[in-house]
């Protein structure tokens, strides 16, 4: 019998890089493989060219012995193979039904069948145990939901080999849990899994084998039998990571950022943010934790000026911020990391030199005047890029050529540069690898250590409680406890995150 | 370790180029787009009967085969770099400004007002006035749909085809009543006084200098000012420019004005240099020419200079090509939609292609 998924020695060269280095990898039915590499390895690359949305230079892939056609994507799906991209792919506008069915829909006539489609998503949820509403309307849904959807549509066929890039990024720990099983599950029932993801305990947790890229090359594999999170890093990164963030007691200075009463309304209309004060000192890091959806995002983005408050005020150093103007805000002391890095944080098709300064391309150095100075642009992009080592041919390539998770670097970076008085970071390691998300975090405390006062916002409950000075739990839009560090206790906060009273 | 100890020559060349990509292969589409749109057009000629290399023979000989022609080509050229440029600023701030049209017609009409009423005014005066009132208020129609478009949200194209139909309708209007020329049985104003005059030394037209010093200066503006990093940045992404603290609403605006501005000089330059007064019907096309010309040009201010050039060539030599050859002018309208359609197509489908591309694979996973 010969594998579901062979690949045997595939090439795939972009200007500048070797993205895959004759890389050769077999999946079985029934197992699931984890696929570990930094940001840039060349995970995504490999994928897409098994789902047919790039042509490899070389190599051969064949889907249970037979060979597939480069770039023939909808041959690869007919052959039971689906794919579930992070970034959704969904129709916001549309039911859960029409999302699902789009491109193949069970026809009456000329019509779209609607009850054959209802019945038949309904057959589908029952069948992989993914409650979902048929009729709802995606951006209605939270995004754990939306997965749902996306892994329900790539399973309609039936899939013999389901691809997974990085599909617990935006997930919450519950929702991961749960998606967690379904891979089980369906491994179980006989399908080949590959699964991209950075968090190595969900590794440890659902693969049966590991295998590891560095730099475009296949650098090793193992299980998890074998070995342990730490020994993962290491693979990956070729150097041993510190997984524990070593934190100093903070300095708490005075406060530099105060939000008072404030109410904000989600894209909905609804009332998402009711009613949160709070202060923010010089020298420390404040965690927001939360289940995503309890007002986080609305709150971040009306401080940072990008969404009307409806009621409140913040101010910096006892002055009030301008409502709706982010670049009052921003000139008012406030550098911002913002969650949603392709639509906000970055101009794709913009070199990353530009991208690095888009902040403040016409303050100086980067302009005298009016004219913009692009010898200083070049030559600060060029040290950022090596500081933050965004893995890339060249500082003016575009952004749209990074890898995932140094696009995200990229945003990093450039908010990092400024020195600030007030940092905000919403999600700020997320699609980033181990290695980066250890330097990301030394950065943010010794931004904090230079006095910064850091308000970290973050999905991610490990991540809040191992750099916070002070973690404020966030759920149905107020902020229902303040807890020391020393006093918190991940039990104790998830059960406050979770909306129960003590 | 990180493959970025690039080169530092590599690096300054490249940031030399600015920081706007400028890739030798994409400039094989629009010279494509040129060959086949004239290879189709050929086999329609022999479809009449008639002899296409002798057709193109003639008109490129009449365009480019004599300082005269080139003078006539350079001359029919102006307006189309103008009108060029403006759809091209538009487009790099993400607006389809169609009403490039319009903007030169109001041009056109207030530099033939003000080319006949100033009087006694020296020329170096007299020509720039003229040439500043017609961009001016190229500027005005081209800023109401600016203005619509970033306060209330009203579709530019939706905006700009309506205020064509408006200043075309007005234009015509004033034409044969109050800025008509006296006792005279035709519609049109008077013609312009002969200081207002655009200047031709050795046959070369001054108008062509100013348009390409000007499409110069764009470029300049686009690719090294911190105004024209916003305009690109309001135009590539309108949420990151926002969230930067770029003012999108001031931008939208700023960067219509500057396309009516250039449009209504393209109307102001014909107006001076070629018609010497306003009549309805003088200058039908020339802005609706600017958006082929502005996607040949690949939306870049020097690009489109050739392009004009192309165009306006064909435009004054297709006279002689019917006497020549007997195949009718029209043969040049033929050309300048099958050219749109050439480069657009790739356009389209690079377009829907990288859509599909970016939804199937964009995202944190990317
Ligand atoms: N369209 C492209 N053009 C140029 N280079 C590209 C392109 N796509 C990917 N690359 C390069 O190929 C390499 C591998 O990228 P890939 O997206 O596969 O990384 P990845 O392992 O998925 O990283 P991440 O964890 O950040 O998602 C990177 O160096 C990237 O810059
Ligand atoms: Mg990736």
């Amino acid at each position: 019998m010969s594998a579901l998924l062979e690949v045997t020695g595939i090439t795939k060269r972009y200007p500048g890089v070797v993205a895959n280095d004759n890389i050769s990898l077999t999946v079985n039915a029934g197992e699931v493989v984890a696929l570990l590499g930094e940001n840039g390895a060349g995970k995504s690359t490999l994928l897409k060219a098994v789902f047919g949305l790039i042509k490899p230079d070389s190599g051969e892939i064949k889907i249970s012995g037979t060979p597939i056609v480069f770039g023939d994507t909808a041959g690869v799906i007919s052959r039971g193979v689906g794919m579930v991209h992070q970034h959704f792919q969904l129709v916001p506008v549309m039911s859960v039904a029409e999302n699902i069915i789009l491109g193949d829909e069970p026809r009456r006539g000329i019509f779209i069948n609607k009850k054959a489609a209802h019945d038949e998503i309904l057959a589908l949820s029952k069948r992989y145990g993914l409650e979902v509403d048929p009729e709802a309307i995606i951006e209605d849904l939270p995004v754990g939901m939306q997965q749902r959807v996306e892994i329900l549509k790539a399973l309609r066929k039936d899939v013999k080999l389901l691809i997974l890039d990085e599909p617990t990024a935006v997930l919450t720990p519950q929702e991961i849990d749960e998606l967690l099983g379904v891979i089980r599950n369906l491994a179980n029932s006989g399908v080949g899994i590959v699964l991209i993801t950075h968090k190595l305990h969900e590794v440890m947790a659902v693969a049966d084998r590991v295998v590891v890229l560095r730099g475009g090359k296949l650098v090793g594999a193992t299980s998890p039998k074998e070995t342990d999170e730490a020994g993962l890093a290491q693979m990956m990164v070729g150097r041993s990571v510190v997984l524990q963030v070593n934190r100093t007691e903070a300095k708490r200075g005075a406060v530099v950022l105060e939000v008072k009463g404030l109410q904000v309304r989600d894209d909905r209309k609804i009332l998402s943010v009711k009613g949160v004060d709070l202060s923010l000192h010089k020298g420390e890091i404040l965690g927001v934790a939360g289940v995503e959806g309890n007002g986080q995002r609305e709150f971040v983005e009306a401080i940072c000026g990008m969404r009307h408050r409806e009621a409140g005020e913040v101010l910096i150093n006892g002055v009030a911020t301008k409502d709706m103007h982010p670049h009052a805000v921003h000139k008012a002391g406030i550098s911002h990391i913002p969650e949603d890095r392709e639509k906000h944080g970055l101009v794709a098709n913009y070199s990353i030199a530009d991208n690095l300064v888009l902040n403040q391309f016409d303050q100086a150095p980067f302009a005298k005047g009016w004219v913009r100075n692009l010898a200083e642009v070049a030559k600060s992009a060029i040290s950022t890029v090596e500081k933050f080592d965004i893995r890339t041919p060249s500082a003016f390539n575009t952004a749209s050529s990074l890898s995932g998770g140094n696009k995200q670097k990229v945003v990093v970076a450039r908010e990092l540069s400024e020195d600030l008085p007030v940092l905000i970071a919403a999600q700020p390691t997320r699609g980033v690898d181990v290695g980066s998300i250890e330097f990301i975090h030394n950065q943010l405390i010794s931004a904090r250590d230079k006095g910064a006062a850091v308000l970290l916002v973050s999905a991610e409950l490990d991540e809040i409680l191992s750099l916070s000075d002070r973690i404020a739990v966030m759920s149905d839009g107020k902020i229902v406890a303040i807890v020391e560090s020393k006093d918190a206790d991940r039990n104790y906060i998830g059960r406050l995150m979770a909306g129960l009273k003590e | 370790m990180s493959e970025t100890n690039v080169d530092k020559k590599v690096v300054k060349s490249q940031s030399e180029k600015s920081s706007k990509n400028f890739d030798v292969g994409s400039w094989l589409v629009p010279i494509v787009a040129v060959l086949v749109a004239m290879s189709l057009a050929a086999i329609l000629i022999k479809l009449q009967g008639l002899n296409p290399i002798a057709a193109y023979k003639s008109l490129f000989k009449t365009a480019f085969g004599s300082i005269e022609g080139l003078g006539v080509t350079l001359g029919k050229s102006t307006p189309l770099v103008l009108s060029g440029l403006a759809v091209a600023v538009g487009l790099r701030a993400g607006l389809f400004n169609i009403g490039a049209q319009g903007q030169l017609l109001s041009g056109a009409l207030a530099a033939a007002w003000a080319g006949v009423t100033f009087d006694g005014l020296p020329g170096y005066i007299h020509v720039p006035i003229a040439l500043i009132i017609g961009a001016f208020f190229g500027s005005v129609v081209a800023g109401i749909s600016g203005f619509l478009k970033a306060y209330r949200g009203v579709h530019e194209v939706i905006t700009t085809i309506m205020l064509n139909s408006i200043v075309m309708g007005v234009a015509d209007y004033l034409a044969s009543h109050q800025l008509r020329e006296p006792d005279q049985f035709l519609t049109r104003t008077a013609e312009i006084q002969p200081s207002a005059k655009l200047p031709i030394y050795a046959n070369l037209p001054l108008g062509f200098f100013i348009a390409v010093v000007l499409a110069i200066v764009i470029w300049w503006i686009l690719g090294r000012t911190t105004s024209g990093f916003r305009i690109e940045t309001v135009g590539r992404n309108r949420h990151a420019a926002w969230y930067a603290g770029i003012p999108v609403k001031r931008t939208v605006i700023s960067a219509m004005l500057i396309s009516g501005a250039i449009a209504g000089l393209g109307g102001a330059v014909e107006t001076l240099g070629i018609t010497y007064r306003y009549a309805p019907a003088f200058n039908l096309g020339l802005g609706f020419d600017g958006i082929t010309i502005a996607l040949l040009g690949r939306v870049h201010p020097i690009g489109i200079i050739p392009g004009a050039i192309l165009i306006g060539g064909m435009r004054a030599g297709a006279a002689n090509m019917q006497f020549d050859s007997g195949v009718a002018p029209e043969l040049v309208d033929l050309l300048m939609a099958l050219i749109l359609l050439l480069v657009t197509a790739p356009l389209i489908t690079r377009f829907f292609k990288n859509n599909s591309n970016k939804s199937m694979t964009s995202g944190w996973g990317n």
